[in-house]
């Protein structure tokens, strides 16, 4: 009788744990958010030094490709109308072109170090736009530097594809120092000269 | 009778002792994956989408500014407004915004501090283009655009 006193006072009511654990993750489930911070990394030109004149442009024509954008979200790439944000894809194989034109074409770049890539908006261009091409922009540098390194990327990652290889060269661990040093590797000569222009002031 | 009958009450019994272990590894993961909300946001946030997305490393260095229009329109109108922790700021302020962030972290880390910018679609350039000036002023040069993963098909 005693015995059987014992056993009941050492077990604990486990089943209301279920209730519990529960009421806990409706709790988090409420007071948290999924952190979304992932996006478009930049680096803001300094600010220009009041006392020293504007440097001059010593660039050729050619070595600048000029995307435009109006307050209407219409697009201006290289002196000719070029359509919206719909269109925005079609720019991937033209920069592509642009960069890499070795002095082939006497209207694209020179080389891959001259070639500068000039996005300027005005100040009544939306967002949307702006992300839309900067996304553009980075993604033709990133596919440059991914093809570059094409072999060493397929050899590291057996599983991936050639349309892969923007992404695995976006995503590569700068911490590994095997990895760094092929990061290294691929922008070696091809500086990602993307300028954004101060915008202009018509649509406001 | 009697024999089928107790088949069918064998059936029915679903065991329920792991459902706590189940709730607690759920909970564990909410809880891993998920931030406190820090702010409560003032404007609408419709962020765009881009495939060049980068993840940021280290998020203590990082502060958030939002822009985009107010979601009470009757209070704060209909222009895109610019939100710091729970408030709406003026662009001149965002210096003084910047120094206070900048106040918080060691010493190391202040030229590294990262500004988020939540900006809604629908924002101009405009407003986007004073916050970054401003930005320079504060010598915070490092910038990332928040954006949201497009999956293309």
């Amino acid at each position: 009788m005693a015995r059987s006193k014992n056993k009941g006072s050492q077990e604990v009511n486990a089943g209301s744990m279920a209730d519990i654990a529960f009421l806990l993750l409706i709790f988090f489930l409420v007071t948290t958010t999924i952190a979304n911070d992932k996006g478009i990394l930049m680096i803001l030109p300094p600010k220009p030094d009041p006392n020293e004149p504007p440097p001059d442009i010593t660039k050729n024509q050619r070595n600048i490709f000029k995307i435009l954008a109006n307050s209407r979200d219409k697009l201006l790439v290289e002196d000719e109308p070029f359509g919206d944000i719909n269109d925005v894809r079609k720019l991937r194989p033209m920069i592509k072109e642009f960069v890499l034109n070795y002095g082939r074409n006497p209207n694209l770049s020179d080389s891959p170090k001259d070639a500068v890539v000039s996005f300027k908006t005005d100040r009544g261009t939306s967002y949307e736009l702006f992300v839309g091409v900067l996304d553009e922009l980075q993604g033709s540098y990133n596919e440059i530097y991914g093809e570059r390194i094409a072999t060493e990327l397929l050899n590291y990652f057996p599983d991936a594809t050639r349309a892969d290889l923007a992404d695995l060269f976006r995503n590569l661990d700068k911490k590994d120092p095997a990895l760094k040093a092929l990061y290294e590797k691929a922008r070696e000569g091809i500086p990602r000269q993307i300028s954004i222009a101060e915008p202009s002031k018509i649509g406001e | 009778m009697s024999k089928f009958k107790k088949k069918t009450k064998s059936g029915t019994d679903i065991p329920t002792a792991s459902l706590p272990d189940i709730i607690f590894m759920l909970l564990f993961f909410f809880m891993v994956t998920t931030v406190l909300r820090e702010t409560d946001i003032l404007v609408t946030q419709n962020i765009p989408r881009a495939t060049q997305l980068q993840k940021l490393l280290k998020k203590s260095l990082v502060s958030y500014i939002y822009i985009g229009k107010p979601k009470d329109a009757r209070k704060y109108g209909s222009e895109p407004l610019i939100q710091v922790n729970d408030v709406f700021i003026d662009v001149s302020s965002i210096t003084l915004f910047v120094a206070r962030e900048k106040d918080k972290l060691s010493e190391v880390e202040r030229d590294q501090i990262t500004i988020s910018l939540k900006v809604d679609s629908e924002a101009k350039m405009g407003i986007l283009t004073d916050v970054q000036q401003q930005l320079k002023e504060a010598k915070a040069r490092k910038v990332i655009y928040t954006t949201k993963k497009r999956v293309d098909i």
